[in-house]
């Protein structure tokens, strides 16, 4: 029978010779990732009367959601983590100095082309965008993988996004994912793998194919696929020079949909509170007054969205009365940031910039917001009360979206000035 | 295994992790504190009418999208909810329920058949949901595999008796 890729990998790490939708196999895991506000993990790994931790050097803990911890139980949590990590001999512990997970496992080459990640977070879904199966759980499966370095998955059914023209100038891949929630909702993918394909995704850049893969997530997706190309090979390679197959998917593989946009006319998105699917043209939301403009997260707080961001900001100001907060994606954005003049040009334009991790974005911590306050974000969730009040309002953007309305004090794009 | 008590209806799409765990409670790790804030980005009332109406929540599509906080979960049991009735439900929160035994039936419309305070059955392996006046609502039968995990207690209980014995190492 024609197998996807990700069915090939599943096949590979379960050893069985052949995986179809529905079956449920026993997969081992190339990476476990633990983020620092999970130490239910650890309550849960004791519970299960835990006494020793299969493949310890395969499993990681990322200090990236309390980075640095803004209150005594994050840092009681971090400690406790540090003493599990020690204890059991865990094979990597990122400090609260790194980044967010999502950003780091390319940048330590702990990812590669026909693994399975697993991380205690939602977003997992990014790893796609390097031939990855990557998919997020809870604790308690967390602590199952802790206990037996493999853990139960239903191969999913594959659905392929395929993006057919070219972006215009000035909309990103941030704008596409919108774009596809706009139109097919938060759960047509539920339960299901998305394989993102066609000419606008292989002109992407690696960070941008991953903005498409993060954002799956929202679209109810288990995990992703976008075949690995030249593209994902050279991004890789610069950190790791670990050999890998990249599996191909059988030419007479059947998708149990195929969904088609042209995107070549697209124009700047937005997703107004406060749903992911609540999405419009940036130019139907203008001149929505923005109290807080926050550039960040796994989603948008990478490189290429630091320096879309920064191109714009250059020689501007963000607007009185508004203020842009910065959350880099992980040590390594940073440093390229400095080194490009990006960090510099955002501090002159009035950013205030944080430690990178994921901040904001969950509601933790540097940059929340109070009651009825606007946002504009990169980041990847506008449900009500995300990022802080209840009644505080995000507005899901891109990152030159998010620039520019930082300027004008009010939602607007470049194009519309 | 049916499950029998009165409803409580949430009649909302979309209802996230954030709402039913804010982000601002997600370094609590303990279960004994969680009933105090369950769904409380989505209805505050709901934590009481647990106690005072019934126990099983009746809600719409895409409850529990989101994030991989278990305490999305963990907060509901906490709360006394015994079974979740749902048009749709998130991907990670809905394995989560599996592992941690919390009963979930996916019965598209169901929420629009059942009133606040309905006495109402829930059987899991049949995939049924009976409404007071013995309608009977056909949804998705989980698989054995996955009933097995409920039935025995939530995966916990399973990975102990497989790894007791086992010595440190």
């Amino acid at each position: 029978m024609a197998m996807h890729a990700l069915h090939k990998i599943m096949a590979a790490k379960s050893g069985q010779t052949a995986v179809a939708p529905g079956d449920i196999v026993t997969c081992a895991v190339d990476v476990a990732g633990i983020n620092d506000i999970y130490l239910m993990v650890v309550h849960a790994f004791r519970a299960m009367g835990g006494k020793r931790v299969m493949r310890p050097e395969r499993v990681a803990i990322f200090m990236d959601h309390n980075a640095p911890s803004p209150s005594v139980q994050g840092a009681e949590n971090q400690k406790a983590f540090r003493e599990f990590a020690a204890r059991y001999g865990i094979g990597h512990v990122f400090e609260i100095n790194e980044g967010i997970c999502h950003q780091l496992l390319p940048e330590a080459g702990l990812v590669k082309p026909g693994d399975i990640v697993v991380i205690t977070d939602s977003h997992t879904t990014t790893h796609g965008a390097f031939g990855a199966f990557g998919t997020g759980v809870g604790s308690t499966d967390m602590a199952v993988i802790l206990l037996e370095g493999s853990l139960w998955l239903r191969a999913p059914e594959i659905v392929n996004v395929k993006l057919a023209g070219k972006l215009r100038p000035g909309v990103m891949a941030k704008d596409a994912a919108l774009f596809i929630l706009g139109k097919l909702g938060t759960d047509f993918a539920n339960y299901k793998a998305i394989e993102f394909s066609g000419a606008i995704v292989r002109a992407l850049p690696a960070e941008e194919r991953m903005v498409l893969c993060n954002m799956a997530v929202e679209m109810g997706a288990k995990t992703t696929y976008i075949a690995p190309d030249d593209t994902t090979i050279a991004y890789l390679r610069q950190y790791s020079d670990k050999p890998f197959a990249i599996p191909a998917t059988d030419a007479d593989f059947v998708y149990e949909k195929i969904y088609e946009f042209d995107l070549s006319g697209l124009e700047p998105q937005v997703a107004l509170p406060a749903s992911v699917d609540n999405v419009k043209p940036v130019k139907e939301a203008l001149g929505t007054p923005i109290d807080q403009v926050f550039i960040g997260s796994c989603t948008g707080g990478k490189f290429t969205d630091i320096e879309a961001a920064a191109k714009y900001l250059r020689g501007k100001k963000v607007a009185r009365g508004t203020r842009l907060v910065v959350t880099m994606a992980s040590k390594a954005t940073l440093g390229k940031a400095i080194a490009a003049g990006h960090y510099q040009t955002l501090l002159a334009a009035g950013a205030a910039i944080t430690v990178p991790g994921c901040a904001a974005c969950y509601g933790g911590h540097s940059g929340l917001l109070g009651a009825g306050e606007r946002c504009a974000t990169t980041s990847n969730r506008n449900f009500p009360g995300r990022m802080g009040d209840e009644s505080s309002a995000l507005y899901l953007v891109s990152p030159l979206t998010a620039a520019a309305t930082a300027v004008a004090g009010k939602l607007t794009h470049p194009d519309y000035e | 295994m049916a499950i029998r008590s009165k409803a409580v209806v949430l009649r909302q799409n979309n209802v996230s992790t954030d709402q039913i765990w804010p982000g601002k409670y997600v370094n609590i790790s303990d279960p004994g504190e969680m009933a105090a804030h369950v769904l409380e980005g989505a209805d505050k009332t709901l934590r009481d009418r647990f106690k005072t109406v019934g126990r099983i929540l009746v809600t719409g599509s895409s409850f529990g999208c989101g994030s991989s906080r278990e305490q999305a979960v963990i907060s509901l049991l906490q709360a006394g909810v015994k079974a979740v009735v749902a048009s749709s439900v998130g991907r990670i929160w809905y394995r989560n329920a599996i592992n941690l035994a919390l009963p979930v039936l996916i019965c598209p419309g169901a929420v629009d058949k059942i009133a606040e305070g309905d006495e109402i059955a829930v059987d899991l392996e049949a995939g049924t949901v009976t409404l007071a006046g013995g309608q009977v609502l056909k949804g998705q039968p989980v698989g054995e595999f996955v009933f097995n995990i409920i039935k025995s207690g939530g995966i916990k209980q399973l990975m102990r008796q497989k790894h007791a014995g086992e010595e440190a190492k």
